[in-house]
């Protein structure tokens, strides 16, 4: 058994301890908002915050988490209103959707990192997701927009 | 209101929702038309008593904002409020929800609006003319005296009001009109608006459901270990270390190769590192990509078959100077963010299957025939699509999940890794195109040629007959839009057996690279600059010329640029719509390529939803440009050689250029939308190197070596 947090709450799961987080939570715990894309940590579609840092969970064993705080898209915020789901919203950035928990969730620790991101902080802080939709122009907008009403602009 | 088609689908099905989602086994739907309170005069909308409008949106919401824009053009013009209709996913059943274009219910080809658009209109006005009806008989005045106003039948001269849900059950009692009076465009009051798109809420909070993400009780998970060349065979298999590995439940043998099945995709992939497969490798384990460019080139001093031909070609050319060129594009995967995966329920009378497809009608049929089941038996939930780019319109994995299911007898989603996606593709085809032209005393082309050497997608698929000439292959060099007055298209058709696809914008992809840039090297040629010497040759083009005009006055062509950058211009006719842009492109010494802008034009007709336009062309400017940089896939012994993102590259956030969509809104019939953004942008990219550095870009992708400057 292995215990850990997931968005507030204790959990335990039987599961090989190498078993990917990714799927332990896509399959064991039934939160799927955290998507699969590449499996070796080049996409980050899996992208999830554990003890507030984001991490590619496609490539951390659920050992590794034990005893820590995991964040998922499901818990980010209670009712969908974090600053970057809200610009997210505002700006209209989703086209497929897909890789949009990803790029949420590093949005969101980016953001936690630094109240204003330049762009060049987003490129840094953003390159690791990847969109084949093309929301790339939209996502820093939205970024920029999450930031301000973060500060309480709005 | 926003909550998404497939949790409505489940809420419908009546069993539990949330993090624990679980989807159940889905009865058709029977004899809708029939249900009491509920007036429904076709099958794309329905009201009910309550005055809830529900739009049935046949087309797979796979990120072009499907879901937002047919609720828009049924609500705008039955006069509905949008933010209260309810919107759901069809079914497969061609019968009723086929493309009346195509008249298949499959979706590819940029086809959502405009080959719908008017059809969905008389269904919603004639809708909207029945409720008008009732209202009149109930208050016995003519009809031409009401009106209709966010759901509800006004009479104007005595102020009396009737909501849409009074009226359901007098309006179905009535003959539906089939030619109701369409609004006129000043009437619109949500079409050509910008309006949000109704999934965001549920894709900014992980709540969507995919394809990938479903569950069904009892469901076991599935991954398809697979012939590493295409077209091999299993021969035989060892799978008695995967059924050692606790949670493997079966080891099966399906078309695609062996498929373990287990209680979890984790352990699925376990099961698949520990099988022994002896495959067959058949006759494209001797295909290489050296091999496939020495059998292009040799076939491209073939003459081929001719797709066009004006004037006299070879006169005009033994008249003058001649002008060649050869163009090279290779493979290309679609690389949808969503591997691969569907979830099947085959049983003895039925079977049930949740896919995120661009196909519904091509599923529905496929795992009819593999079950053996009439096609109304099998129940198809098209979920959200995580990108389809035409991948989708493929029926290889919905085959995986149904034969599975039916092997094992449970309920099986499989699930392809990253590796399988990129491994086992249907490619976008590598073409070589040999150019020659001749220009007059003007400078301006008097002759022209362009032999077009590769596979054509729609002949392997059976789709257009062997021997003929493929119609995907050519398309935007055969009707290339310069007026020259000896042109001669020619196509080869030299196809290695490598698994062929519609790869978003499929023959423009390449041809528009192609042609726009071999326009160029004339203009080049004859010292005149790239934009006026396309306008001088597009009089019989309006449409293009107009939107080259637009793109290029909005990029403030012919202003000077520094030293090291350049523009470029292209524009492309494709899938009904006419696409422009300029590029303007940085190249360091060291020959890194940077794209600093695009402005894209569009002439679509008519901008439905402005905003999802202006998202479309910012994604296939991306979708273009990854290519670009990119994009390649070679084969070496009939295997892919590319795996994953590290070595099949994707552009990143770093890399995005500022895109400026411009749309020009002509009037004119619908264009689609998906695809048309792509093909220009790769020609406005290379010219623009050209004109930064002088050297021509006649390979894709780019080879930043061939740009150093020493």
């Amino acid at each position: 058994m292995i215990s850990f947090t997931v968005n507030g709450k204790q959990r335990q799961v039987d599961v090989p301890p190498e078993m990917p987080l990714l799927w332990v939570l896509r399959e064991s715990l039934n939160l799927t908002g955290t998507k699969y894309g590449c499996g070796i940590a080049v996409c980050g579609a899996c992208t999830v915050h554990v003890d507030g840092t984001a991490v590619r969970s496609c490539v951390t064993p659920v050992s590794a988490v034990a005893g820590r705080r995991v964040t998922t898209i499901e818990g980010l915020s209670a009712r969908g209103d974090h600053p970057v789901q809200r610009a997210w919203t505002e700006v209209d950035v989703p086209q497929c959707g897909y890789c949009q928990s990803g790029q949420i969730m590093s949005a969101a620790a980016l953001l936690a990192r630094k109240a204003a991101p330049t762009d060049a902080d987003i490129d840094d802080g953003m390159s690791g997701n990847i969109c084949r939709c093309g929301t790339y122009q939209r996502i820093r907008a939205a970024i920029h927009r999450a930031a301000a009403l973060k500060k309480g602009g709005a | 209101m926003t909550t998404l088609v497939s949790r409505r689908e489940i809420l419908k099905s009546g069993l539990a929702v949330g993090a624990g989602l679980t989807l159940g086994f889905t009865l058709p739907r029977r004899g809708r038309a029939q249900t009491p309170g509920v007036f429904m005069p076709n099958q794309w909308l329905r009201i009910d008593r309550d005055g809830v409008v529900t739009i049935t949106n046949s087309v797979p919401e796979m990120g072009q904002g499907s879901l937002t824009t047919t609720p828009m053009i049924i609500a705008d013009e039955l006069d509905a409020t949008l933010d209260s209709v309810k919107v759901e996913q069809a079914p497969a059943n061609p019968a009723l929800y086929k493309n009346p274009v195509t008249g298949s219910q499959s979706y590819g080809g940029s086809r959502g609006v405009r080959d719908h658009l008017e059809m969905w209109r008389k269904a919603a006005a004639s809708a909207r003319e029945m409720l008008k009806q009732a209202a009149a008989n109930e208050w016995g005045v003519p009809v031409e005296s009401v009106e209709t106003e966010d759901g509800v039948v006004i009479h104007r001269p005595t102020g009396r009001r009737l909501a849409y849900g009074q009226l359901v059950d007098k309006a179905q009692a009535l003959a539906v009109p089939q030619n109701p009076k369409l609004k006129t465009p000043d009437q619109f009051k949500y079409i050509g608006k910008a309006v949000k798109r109704r999934d965001t809420p549920d894709k900014v909070t992980g709540r969507g459901i995919y394809g990938i993400d479903v569950q069904v009780p009892g469901m076991l998970v599935g991954s398809v270990e697979r012939c590493p060349v295409f077209g091999g065979k299993v021969q035989s298999f060892d799978a008695t270390a995967t059924k050692a590995i606790k949670g493997v439940k079966d080891v099966v043998q399906v078309s695609n190769g062996v498929a373990v099945v287990a209680d979890n995709f984790w352990t699925a992939l376990q099961g698949r590192r520990a099988l022994k497969v002896t495959w067959d490798e058949g006759p494209i384990a001797q295909v290489s990509s050296a091999g496939i460019t020495r059998e292009y080139e040799a076939a491209a001093k073939q003459p081929g078959q001719v797709a066009r031909n004006d004037g006299d070609v070879d006169k005009a050319l033994a008249s003058g100077k001649v002008y060649e060129a050869v163009y090279q594009v290779p493979y290309l995967e679609h690389a949808c963010m969503e591997p691969m995966n569907a979830t099947a329920q085959v049983s003895r009378d039925s079977c049930v299957i949740w896919a995120p497809t661009q196909n519904p009608g091509g599923t529905q049929a496929t795992a009819a025939r593999i079950t053996g089941l009439p096609p109304e038996k099998v129940i198809v939930n098209t979920t959200l699509l995580g990108g389809g780019f035409g991948r989708r319109g493929e029926i290889d994995f919905i085959v995986d999940a149904v034969e599975t299911s039916k092997a094992v007898g449970a309920p099986v989603k499989v699930v392809w890794t990253r590796e399988d996606d990129i491994t086992h593709g249907f490619y976008r085809p590598a073409t070589y195109n040999v150019f020659r032209a001749a220009l007059d005393t003007n400078g301006m082309p008097s002759a022209w040629s362009t032999r077009v050497v590769g596979p054509g997608i729609l002949i392997q698929k059976g789709r257009a007959q062997a021997g003929t000439i493929d119609p995907a292959a050519v398309e935007a060099v055969r009707n290339m839009p310069y007026d020259i007055p000896n042109l001669r298209i020619e196509w080869n058709n030299k196809d290695l057996g490598i698994p062929l696809g519609f790869w978003r914008s499929v023959g423009p992809s390449q041809n528009g690279f192609i042609i726009e840039s071999f326009i160029d090297e004339l203009a080049h040629a004859a010292g005149k600059d790239p934009f006026e010497y396309r306008k001088a040759l597009l009089g019989k083009s309006p449409r293009h010329k107009a939107i080259l005009e637009l793109v290029a006055k909005r990029a403030n062509w012919g202003a000077a640029m520094p030293a090291g950058q350049g523009r470029g211009i292209a524009v492309v006719f494709s899938y009904g719509s006419y696409a422009a842009t300029v590029a303007e492109v940085s190249v360091a010494p060291d020959g890194a390529v940077k794209v600093n802008k695009l402005v894209c034009g569009i002439d679509a007709g008519i901008a439905v939803n402005p905003d999802a336009v202006r998202a479309q062309m910012e994604g296939g400017a991306v979708y273009a440009l990854t290519a670009a940089y990119y994009g390649q896939i070679t084969i070496d012994r009939g295997r892919v050689q590319q795996s994953n993102f590290h070595d099949y590259q994707m552009l990143r956030i770093n890399e995005m250029p500022v895109v400026d969509v411009q749309i020009l809104d002509s009037g004119e019939a619908p264009g689609g939308l998906g695809e048309p953004g792509v093909p220009t942008v790769a020609p406005a990219v290379t010219n623009a190197i050209f004109a930064a550095t002088g050297r021509r870009i006649r390979k894709l992708p780019i080879d930043r070596n061939e740009l150093k400057r020493a």
